[in-house]
């Protein structure tokens, strides 16, 4: 009688023994952005993640476009609902960091947990983005792109032009782009996302700054000031070129793309990213680096990032976290890396990615793949080079390209149109201050 | 004389019977208002951790602000040509369709179709064919010597969304405007034929006056169709662009509370809007319908 109690007992343990053992893992919900082919490749990476061990398992959700996640991450938040991971773009970095109840930083994470986590073996021109004043990072780089200079060899032939040769100054982009309009091309030069290419990225290769108080690394009070005479001569340039169509404008986000995808621009400044795309239009293309002025001292410097990072919301039960910490620690892996800077056309997060890339041979087989990681890596980055920091930046946004708008098509002298989205623009950061403080 | 009445003897079964209608309007309808109102009158962040009363402050920013004048005045003249073509447009092709009898049916049923499209694959297709760079219509244009670029051109930006926004209410009015026409009894008609009214005449004399109350419930349905419904539609087409020539008033709520996620300010443009709609009908309904006989 006894011993079977014995038995019984023991075969209790043993159940509940193996019932810890089998114990589901721990479910880590991500929200993100990325549909189509992109969407596969998070798929995958989460998927690769779950299968490498048993404890957490990351559940990849298609939440629609950068702003709808951030809109729904913070009704869910509202509501105590909110995912552990979301994706957010790079111009909303200014109201996660804002809003420090809500927001976990990953440095914070990485130390609470204890694991490893060496910042210094990331990409400084990538995470300087978003680290905060102090160089602590704040959210995980997960796809970043920069601008970069796209010709098209076929017209750069009909006209006369060496394809091999991308212009990498102003003066050579007029001087490319009159000829092509000469040889009739429809269109000498356009930009994808004007704002990012045409101001923002255009001052930080120029070390000249957006705003004040280090483009609002420095705190809630910055302001724009990019009204600058570098600024104002390109804007007044813009506007002459836009007349001929030397340069012809060709949208907001990145609309001005077709333009280069259907043979009537023979140069396009946009996204990094977007190599894939031009390899998939059949054009015979070229990529060089973003065009300077080359009376500047100092010019060019590094390019700024755009895309996004994933942060992590306090909040969420907090065995969550460890699992989180543990799959940063995975995207961060060399491999992992460089399978989804090779695959997406994102540049690598890490030095030790980049390496590896090299020296699996991948920029050789793919010209210009390193054309934007070299661009994002030259020269020291300054306060003007780091990156930006203002809230309600997507409206700044649109207000500086409305702006550029009424310039090109004349309505505003370029003086106007860039007093006017500064004075726009900071009533805003005003707002965003007073709402934060 | 004897006034006919049927009362209920006791309130507790008229209330149940009300209960579900108001329970819908309440939720639905009341309690978003009274919470935008609530929002519009306090500051906060975007994650709601400091909320902080602030009085009219969203609303004295919003009234000191330079553009907003022109938005109200650019709101106004998109919402009036968007109803006023489609009212027309939706007229004109419902008196068409009644008049061929039977064959009318098929147009009938074509003529539906634009309705069912949602407002911003509707944005996208028009964005598409009217593309400066790639649009059919675009290419068709510059045979003809126009030379459309609505990224720049902010009256063809207008144009582009007025039509795009008419031509889904066109169908939504021509199905009300041919139920009204069908409506009107066949001996009128033919009476005002036998007094030799022609069939202009008989337009103006007989059938628009007739259908009046369709006309009035149409211009209040178009009205706050254009000034509340059209969001997706210019976010796929214009941006809001060239400049702000295509950022009207929703569109603007649109920008500052879900892309930018400043809840106070957005709060206080649709408590803007609302009031601005609601006086729109009650001028309607009070001037319009004393001159309509049903």
């Amino acid at each position: 009688m006894f011993n079977r109690m014995k038995i019984l007992l023991a075969g209790a343990a043993m159940a509940l023994v193996a019932t810890n053992v089998q114990a589901a893992p721990i479910k880590i919900q991500w929200w993100h952005a990325m549909n189509g082919v992109l969407g596969t490749d998070v798929d995958k990476l989460a998927h690769d993640f779950n299968a490498s061990q048993t404890k957490y398992e990351i559940d990849p959700v298609f939440k629609g476009t950068y702003p709808q996640i951030l809109t729904g991450a913070i009704a869910a938040f509202r509501a105590h609902q909110q995912p552990a991971i979301i994706q957010v773009f790079e111009v909303g970095t200014a109201t996660m960091m804002a809003a420090k109840g809500a927001v976990y930083p990953v440095y914070q994470l990485m130390k609470d947990t204890g694991q490893a986590f060496d910042p210094k073996s990331y990409l400084q021109a990538v995470t300087s983005y978003y680290s905060d004043a102090n160089g602590n990072m704040l959210s995980m780089p997960f796809n970043s792109s920069t601008p970069v200079t796209y010709i098209n060899k076929t017209l750069f032939k009909k006209a006369g032009l060496d394809p091999s040769k991308t212009p990498t100054t102003w003066p050579e982009v007029e001087a490319d782009a009159k000829k092509l309009r000469a040889a009739g091309v429809a269109c000498g030069f356009t930009t994808a996302w004007p704002s990012w290419v045409l101001v923002e990225n255009f001052n930080a290769i120029h070390n000249l700054p957006l705003g004040t108080m280090d483009n609002g690394f420095g705190g809630l009070g910055t302001r724009l000031d990019f009204n600058n005479p570098l600024e104002l001569r390109m804007w007044t340039d813009l506007a002459k070129w836009e007349k001929t169509k030397i340069y012809d404008y060709g949208g907001r986000a990145d609309t001005a793309y077709a333009k280069f995808a259907s043979g009537q621009c023979g140069i396009m400044m946009e996204s990094s990213a977007s190599r894939a795309s031009v390899l998939a239009s059949k054009i015979d293309f070229g990529m060089g680096p973003l065009p300077y002025w080359p009376d500047v001292k100092g010019a060019p410097l590094n390019s700024i990032i755009g895309g996004a990072t994933l942060w992590v919301l306090k909040g969420v039960p907090k065995e969550q976290y460890k699992g989180v910490a543990a799959f940063f620690a995975y995207l961060s892996q060399p491999k992992v890396q460089a399978w989804w800077h090779q695959n997406t056309g994102y540049l690598p997060i890490t030095t030790a990615a980049y390496d590896l890339s090299k020296s699996e041979g991948y920029y050789a087989k793919n010209p210009g793949a390193d054309v934007a990681i070299k661009q994002m890596t030259r020269g020291t980055p300054t306060a003007n080079s780091r990156g930006l920091r203002f809230g309600s930046f997507v409206q700044i946004r649109d207000i500086i390209e409305g702006n550029l708008e009424q310039v090109v098509a004349g309505k505003k002298t370029p003086k106007q149109g860039l007093d006017d989205a500064v004075t726009q623009g900071n009533a805003l950061l005003a707002q965003f201050q007073s709402a934060n403080q | 004389m004897i006034a006919k009445r049927v009362t209920f003897k006791r309130t507790g079964l008229p209330l149940a019977l009300l209960a579900p209608q108001l329970a819908v309007t309440v939720v639905f309808f009341l309690w978003p208002t009274f919470v935008a109102l609530k929002q519009s009158l306090y500051s906060s962040d975007a994650f709601g951790l400091r909320e902080v009363f602030s009085g009219l402050a969203n609303y004295r920013a919003l009234l000191l602000h330079g553009n907003y004048p022109a938005t109200l005045e650019r709101s106004a003249f998109f919402a009036g040509s968007v109803t006023a073509i489609s009212l027309v447009l939706g007229l004109v092709l419902a008196v068409m369709a009644d008049s061929l009898g039977r064959s009318g049916r098929i147009w009938q049923a074509l003529l539906v179709w634009p309705y069912a499209l949602a407002p911003a694959v509707a944005g996208v297709l028009w964005a598409y064919m009217f593309d400066p760079a790639i649009g059919p219509i675009t290419h068709a244009l510059a045979f003809i010597g126009i030379d459309w670029n609505h990224v720049l051109n902010s009256g063809q930006a207008m144009t582009l969304i007025v039509m795009s926004a008419a031509m889904k209410q066109v169908a939504y009015n021509f199905l009300f405007y041919l139920a009204a026409l069908q409506a009107i009894p066949k001996s009128l008609m033919e009476a005002a034929a036998l007094d030799a009214a022609g069939p202009v005449r008989r337009l103006f004399s007989l059938i628009i006056p007739l259908i009046a109350p369709t006309t009035l419930f149409l211009l209040v349905v178009d009205l706050t169709y254009a000034f509340f419904d059209t969001f997706g539609l210019i976010d796929s087409t214009t941006y809001g662009g060239p400049g702000n020539s295509t950022t009207i008033m929703v569109y603007q709520v649109y920008k500052d509370g879900f892309i930018d996620q400043r809840f106070g300010p957005a709060a206080a443009q649709s408590m803007m809007l609302l009031l601005l709609v609601g006086a729109l009908t009650m001028v309607q309904f009070t001037l319009v319908e004393r001159r309509i006989d049903y």
